[in-house]
C-alpha cells in the first residue's frame, strides 16, 4: 500500500535540560497507544540506565506513532527525541535535518534557559516549523502566560496557540499532537528519485549488527538493495527496513521518501555508518550526498587507564563497542610511564567524557583512572612551527617555545538576576572577558562571558550549578584560538616525573595550583620504607615542594611457631592492598591519591 | 646452623594454661585432670606411630608445664629422636618458679630435655600484671635458679616490646635482667593487639607506645644486646653464638618438622598441614588437614629474610637451581642504600631497620621472583 506522504509528520523536541522532554514524549506515546499504560515506566525512550537516571537523553531514538487526529485522518507522527546538551550538538543537527518540524517545550517556573534558545536558533537554521508547548503547568510555581511572553520576547515565537501541558499529568498533550498535525508540513518526498536517506543515528545491536536510524529523503530502500554509505564508500546489501516502536521494532517491505525508519544490513560497526552520512544504492546512485555531513571532533581529550593493567584488554573491547554506537568518541592507545598501558580519547566536551567514563564503569564493570582533561593548544616554536597537542606528555621543551595559544570559547550563562555578583566572581576566576549582560526580563539575566575552554572543561558547570543553587544555565560555543601564558606542570615523584598527572595551565594559576596538588599527594601517599620527596616543577625549576616520611614498622614480628602458611597468607593480604597500587620508580601511589589530585577544585 | 636438615623436627603443642593472657590468641583453654589424661593418651598414640627420627623436639604451647614434669618424661621417652637432639620445653614461671607448687626440672633434665624457654615478657612487675602475668619477677628467678641448678644452661627468656606503660628505660631494666639472669637466648617480640583478644576488646584504653616507640624500643634492644654479645639471629631472636634455637631455625630455613597437637602446623614431605584448632577432633583422633604446599622460592625467601644471615645466594640455587634474580639483588641495593639492607657478593639481609618494614620489604622483593 503506498504511503500517503501528506500523512507524514517528521518531528522532533527540543528543550532544555529538565524541562521535561522525555516527559512529554512518553506522554505521546500513551495517547497514540503506542504502549500500552501498564507497559509504560517513566522516559521510554531513554533506553540507558544512565539517561534515565540523570534525566538526559544522550542518544536519540526514533518511533512511529499512528495518531487518529481531529480531522478524522490517520497521521503517521515520527518523533525523534534529541540530545538536549551542547556536547551533542552535532547529533542534534542530525536529528533536526530529519525533520520538518520541532516541538520547543518550555518550562512554566523556570523560562526560557540556554540551551531553549541555542536548540531553538539550531532548529531555526534548520528551516524547521516550530510549535511551542508550556510545560509543567501543574507546579504551584508555573507561570505559563508569563514564560509564554518570555518566549515571544527573547525568541519572537507566538505563543498564542502553544498548548499549556503537563506532561507529567498528561493535562492537554492531546492538543500538542493536534498542532503537530496542524503546524508542521508534510515532507517534501520524492520517490522516483535516487535514494537518499540521511543517517541521524545509528546504534548497535550484538545479533543484528549496526541498527541504522534514517530519514529517506527521496527515492526508496528495501530489503535486498545494495546500500552504499556516501562518505566512506562502504557497501552492503539491506537485510531489514523497519518502522521503529515505542518497543519492538517492526519490519517494513520499504521505506519510501519522506519516512523515518530503520535498515539492518550486517554492518559490524557504526563507523561504517556515521551520522550525517548519506545512504544511497548502488543500483542507482544518488549523484550528490545530502549537506551537513561533517566528521565530528573532539574538543577534549584525556587518558583512560584501567587501575588493574590486567583489564586493558577489557577496556579496549568496551571502547571499541561504546564507538559502535557513538562516532564522536575517538581513542588511540597510549602508554604511560605512571599508568602503564591505556588510551587517549577525545569526546565532544565534558559530559560527554563524563557519560563514557560511567558507562565504562557501569556496563562494563571496569575500574578506570582517568587523566585531568584537556583541550587542543597551538604551541608555536621558535623555528616558525606550528604544533597542536591535546597531551601534556607531547608539550615541547619551554625554551622552544615563542608563544602558545589556546582556543576561547563565547559563553552565555542564564540566571535569576540575584546570582550576577557570583556568576562574575566564578567567571573572573576563570580567566573570563566580561562581554555584556541582557536582562531577559527583570528578573533573568543572560551574562556574556569570553571563557578559555580549558577553564570550562573542569567542574565549571558544578561549579555554576553550586554558586547558583541549579538555577543558572550555561552554553557555549568555541570562538578561535588566542595567544595565552601557559606552562606545564609536572609532579615529581622521588625524582621521576609522573607524567600521568602533568596538566599545562595558565601561568598565574601555576603556583597555587602546584602547592595544593603537593599537599594533596603528602596526604594520599602512606609511608613507604623511604622517604619521598614530591616536587611539583615547570620545566626544570621546582615551585613547590613535600615530603613522604618514610615508614617505620611494617613487620610480623610474631612468632607462630610453624604457621607459616598464616605468615604468607598475611603477605598475600598486604599484597591484595598493593593491587591498587601504581608504581613510579620505587614510589608506590595509592588510587586515592590520584584520584585526589585529579579531582582538585575551586573549592580545595 | 646446617645448609639443609634433613632430619625433622617435632613439635608437641600444649594447649593448656592456667587462664588466657589478654594478649594471646594461641589455643588454649583451661585444664582438667580428665581432659589431661585424654591428651596425653593421643599424644602419645600419636607419638608411638611415627617412625621417623627427629633431632630437635619443642614442647609449646599454652603451658606445656602445666602437663607436669612426669608426663612430659613419659611423651618425650616415646620419641624417637637423635643422640645430640635440642629438646625445649616452654614454660611458664608462674607454675615453675613458685616456691609453693613444687615443679622439678631435674625430672625434665633427667628426661633429656637440655633448652628451657621461659615466657618471661617483662622483669618489671606492673608490665607483668599488664599482660595478666600473676607470678612476679621473683617467681621468675626463681624458676631461672631452679633449671639451671637442673643442670639446664641453655635458657631462652621471651620479652615483649611494646607493653601497656612500657618505656625504653623500663625494657632496657628487663634486657638487663635477661643478660644478668645467664640467659642464652632472648626472644622479644612486638606486641601485636589480635583479634579475638581482651586487649582486642580494649585497645581504646590500653596505654600502648606509639608506633615511633616501640620502633626506638626495637632498635635499642638490638643494639643494647649485640652490645653484650648477642647474635640479632631473627627479626625477634637473639642468641649467643651456638645457642640459636635449632628447632625454630627449622621453620626459617624451610625445612620439615612434624607438629602434633590441637592447632599444630606441620611441614612434611613438602606439604603444610596442620591440626584443627580443635581439642576434641584431636583427641578422637582426626588427622590433621592439609593447609598448602610448601617450601617454593617465595616462601623461601620470604622466611631466609627473616634471618640476620638473608638470601643465601648459593643454597637458593642448590635448592632450586636457579639463580636469585638480579632484579631482587638490584632492589636489595636500594634498600641498602637506605639502611634497611645489607648486601654482598654471596648473600643479602635485612638490618634490624630493614627488619622494621620487612613486610613490605619482603613483599617488594618475591614480587620481583
Amino acid at each position: 500500500m503506498a504511503v500517503d506522504k501528506s500523512k507524514i509528520r517528521n518531528f522532533c523536541i527540543i528543550a532544555h535540560i529538565d524541562h521535561g522532554k522525555s516527559t512529554l514524549a512518553d506522554r505521546l506515546l500513551e495517547i497514540t497507544g503506542a504502549v500500552a499504560l501498564r507497559d509504560m515506566t517513566a522516559q521510554l525512550l531513554d533506553k540507558m540506565d544512565l539517561e534515565r537516571e540523570r534525566g538526559i537523553t544522550i542518544k536519540a531514538h526514533p518511533v512511529k506513532l499512528n495518531y487518529k487526529a481531529a480531522d478524522g485522518e490517520e497521521y503517521a507522527l515520527n518523533l525523534i527525541d534529541t540530545p538536549g546538551h551542547v556536547d551533542f550538538n552535532y547529533e542534534v543537527s542530525r536529528s533536526l535535518a530529519a525533520c520538518e518540524g520541532a516541538i520547543l517545550i518550555v518550562d512554566a517556573t523556570q523560562g526560557v534557559e540556554a540551551q531553549t534558545l541555542a536548540n531553538t536558533y539550531l532548529a531555526l537554521d534548520h528551516d524547521l516549523e516550530i510549535v511551542p508547548v508550556i510545560n509543567k503547568i501543574d507546579l504551584p510555581s508555573a507561570d505559563a502566560e508569563r514564560v509564554a511572553q518570555e518566549v515571544e520576547d527573547v525568541i519572537g515565537l507566538d505563543c498564542s496557540e502553544a498548548p499549556r501541558v503537563s506532561a507529567k499529568t498528561g493535562e492537554n498533550c492531546g492538543q500538542v499532537l493536534e498542532q503537530i498535525v496542524k503546524l508542521i508540513p508534510p515532507p517534501a518526498a520524492d520517490d522516483s528519485k535516487p535514494c537518499r536517506a540521511l543517517i541521524f543515528d545509528s546504534v548497535y545491536d550484538s545479533y543484528k549488527g549496526v541498527i541504522v536510524y534514517v530519514r529517506i529523503v527521496e527515492g526508496k530502500l528495501k530489503p535486498g538493495d545494495t546500500m552504499r554509505m556516501m562518505a566512506t564508500g562502504a557497501e552492503f546489501t539491506v537485510v531489514e527496513t523497519g518502522y521503529m516502536r515505542a518497543q519492538d521494532p517492526e519490519p517494513c517491505s520499504e521505506l519510501t521518501a519522506g519516512e523515518v525508519g530503520y535498515i539492518t544490513a550486517s554492518i559490524k560497526t557504526v563507523s561504517d555508518a556515521r551520522v550525517g552520512d548519506t545512504v544511497t544504492t548502488a543500483q542507482n546512485p544518488a549523484s550528490e550526498p545530502l549537506p551537513g555531513y561533517r566528521k565530528v571532533n573532539p574538543m577534549v581529550f584525556c587518558g583512560i587507564y584501567p587501575a588493574d593493567g590486567a583489564d586493558y584488554e577489557n577496556l579496549r573491547d568496551a571502547l571499541e563497542k561504546l564507538q559502535l554506537n557513538d562516532a564522536a568518541l575517538s581513542y588511540e592507545p597510549e602508554t604511560s610511564g605512571a599508568l602503564g598501558f591505556g588510551f587517549r580519547c577525545g569526546f565532544l566536551g565534558l559530559l560527554h567524557l563524563e557519560i563514557i567514563q560511567e558507562r565504562l564503569e557501569r556496563e562494563y564493570d571496569l575500574d578506570l583512572i582517568t587523566t585531568i582533561p584537556s583541550v587542543i593548544y597551538k604551541i608555536n616554536l621558535s623555528d616558525g612551527t606550528q604544533l597542536e597537542i591535546d597531551n601534556p606528555t607531547h608539550y615541547p621543551d619551554p625554551s622552544t617555545i615563542a608563544s602558545c595559544e589556546e582556543p576561547f570559547t563565547d559563553a552565555h550563562i542564564y540566571s535569576p538576576a540575584e546570582y550576577v555578583g557570583t556568576i562574575m566572581d566564578l567567571c573572573q576566576e576563570r580567566r573570563g572577558i566580561f562581554k555584556n549582560m541582557d536582562y531577559i526580563t527583570p528578573e533573568r539575566v543572560d551574562i556574556h562571558y569570553e571563557l578559555p575552554l580549558n577553564e570550562i572543561i573542569y567542574d565549571f558547570f558544578d561549579s555554576l550549578k553550586s554558586r547558583t543553587r541549579g538555577y543558572a544555565s550555561f552554553d557555549y560555543e568555541i570562538s578561535e584560538y588566542r595567544e595565552s601564558k601557559l606552562v606545564k606542570l609536572d609532579v615529581i615523584l622521588n625524582g621521576d616525573v609522573v607524567d600521568a598527572l602533568s596538566f599545562i595551565i595558565h601561568a598565574d594559576k601555576a603556583y597555587p595550583k602546584a602547592r595544593k596538588i603537593a599537599e594533596r599527594l603528602k596526604d594520599n601517599i602512606p609511608r613507604q620504607m623511604f622517604e619521598i620527596p614530591i616536587q611539583i616543577g615547570i620545566g626544570g625549576k621546582i615551585i613547590a615542594r613535600e615530603t613522604v616520611k618514610a615508614m617505620r614498622k611494617d613487620v610480623l614480628a610474631k612468632c607462630y611457631g610453624g604457621d607459616i602458611t598464616r605468615k604468607k597468607k598475611l603477605l598475600e593480604k598486604q599484597k591484595e592492598g598493593k593491587k591498587r597500587m601504581r608504581h613510579f620508580g620505587t614510589v608506590e601511589v595509592p588510587q586515592e591519591a590520584f584520584m585526589a589530585v585529579l579531582k582538585l577544585d575551586d573549592n580545595d | 646452623m646446617t645448609m639443609t636438615d634433613k632430619t625433622p623436627g617435632l613439635y608437641i603443642h600444649v594447649p593448656f594454661c592456667r587462664s588466657k593472657c589478654p594478649y594471646c590468641d594461641f589455643y588454649s583453654m583451661p585444664v582438667n585432670t580428665e581432659l589431661k589424661e585424654k591428651y596425653i593418651a593421643a599424644t602419645a598414640g600419636i607419638l608411638s606411630s611415627l617412625e621417623q627420627k627427629f633431632n630437635t623436639v619443642y614442647f609449646g604451647g599454652g603451658s606445656p608445664d602445666m602437663l607436669g614434669e612426669e608426663n612430659i618424661a613419659y611423651l618425650l621417652g616415646l620419641v624417637n629422636r637423635t643422640e645430640d637432639a635440642e629438646i625445649t620445653v616452654e614454660c611458664n614461671p608462674s607454675g615453675t618458679g613458685c616456691e609453693k607448687r613444687s615443679f622439678d626440672f631435674g625430672v625434665l633434665s633427667g628426661a633429656g630435655v637440655n633448652r628451657i624457654s621461659l615466657g618471661l615478657q617483662s622483669a618489671v612487675d606492673t608490665e607483668r600484671r599488664q599482660l595478666g602475668r600473676t607470678a612476679g619477677i621473683k617467681e621468675a628467678g626463681t624458676a631461672v635458679k631452679k633449671i639451671q641448678e637442673a643442670g639446664i644452661d641453655n635458657i631462652s627468656l621471651d620479652v615483649m616490646l611494646g607493653i601497656p606503660g612500657q618505656t625504653e628505660e623500663s625494657l632496657r631494666t628487663t634486657l638487663e635482667y635477661c643478660v644478668n639472669s645467664g640467659a642464652k637466648h632472648i626472644s622479644a617480640y612486638m606486641l601485636k593487639i589480635e583479634e579475638g583478644t581482651y586487649f582486642h576488646k580494649v585497645a581504646d584504653k590500653l596505654n600502648l607506645p606509639g608506633e615511633d616507640e616501640v620502633c626506638d624500643m626495637y632498635l635499642a634492644a638490638s643494639e643494647f644486646l649485640r652490645q653484650n654479645g648477642f647474635l640479632h639471629y631473627e627479626i625477634s631472636n637473639f642468641a649467643l653464638p651456638g645457642y640459636e634455637s635449632r628447632h625454630n631455625l627449622k621453620y626459617w630455613h624451610c625445612e620439615e618438622y612434624e607438629g602434633i597437637g590441637p592447632s599444630a602446623h606441620s611441614f612434611m614431605h613438602g606439604k603444610r598441614y596442620c591440626y584443627p584448632r580443635d581439642i576434641s577432633s584431636y583427641i578422637e583422633g582426626k588427622p590433621p588437614v592439609y593447609d598448602s604446599d610448601g617450601a617454593d622460592p617465595k616462601e623461601y625467601i620470604m622466611l631466609a629474610l627473616r634471618l640476620s644471615e638473608g638470601l643465601v645466594y648459593d643454597r637458593f640455587r642448590q635448592r632450586f637451581s636457579k639463580e636469585v634474580p638480579d632484579k631482587m639483588i638490584e632492589y636489595a641495593l636500594l634498600l641498602e642504600k637506605n639502611g634497611l639492607a645489607r648486601v654482598t657478593d654471596k648473600q643479602f639481609n635485612l638490618t634490624p631497620e630493614g627488619f622494621l618494614v620487612s613486610n613490605t620489604a619482603i613483599l617488594n622483593l618475591i614480587g620481583l621472583l
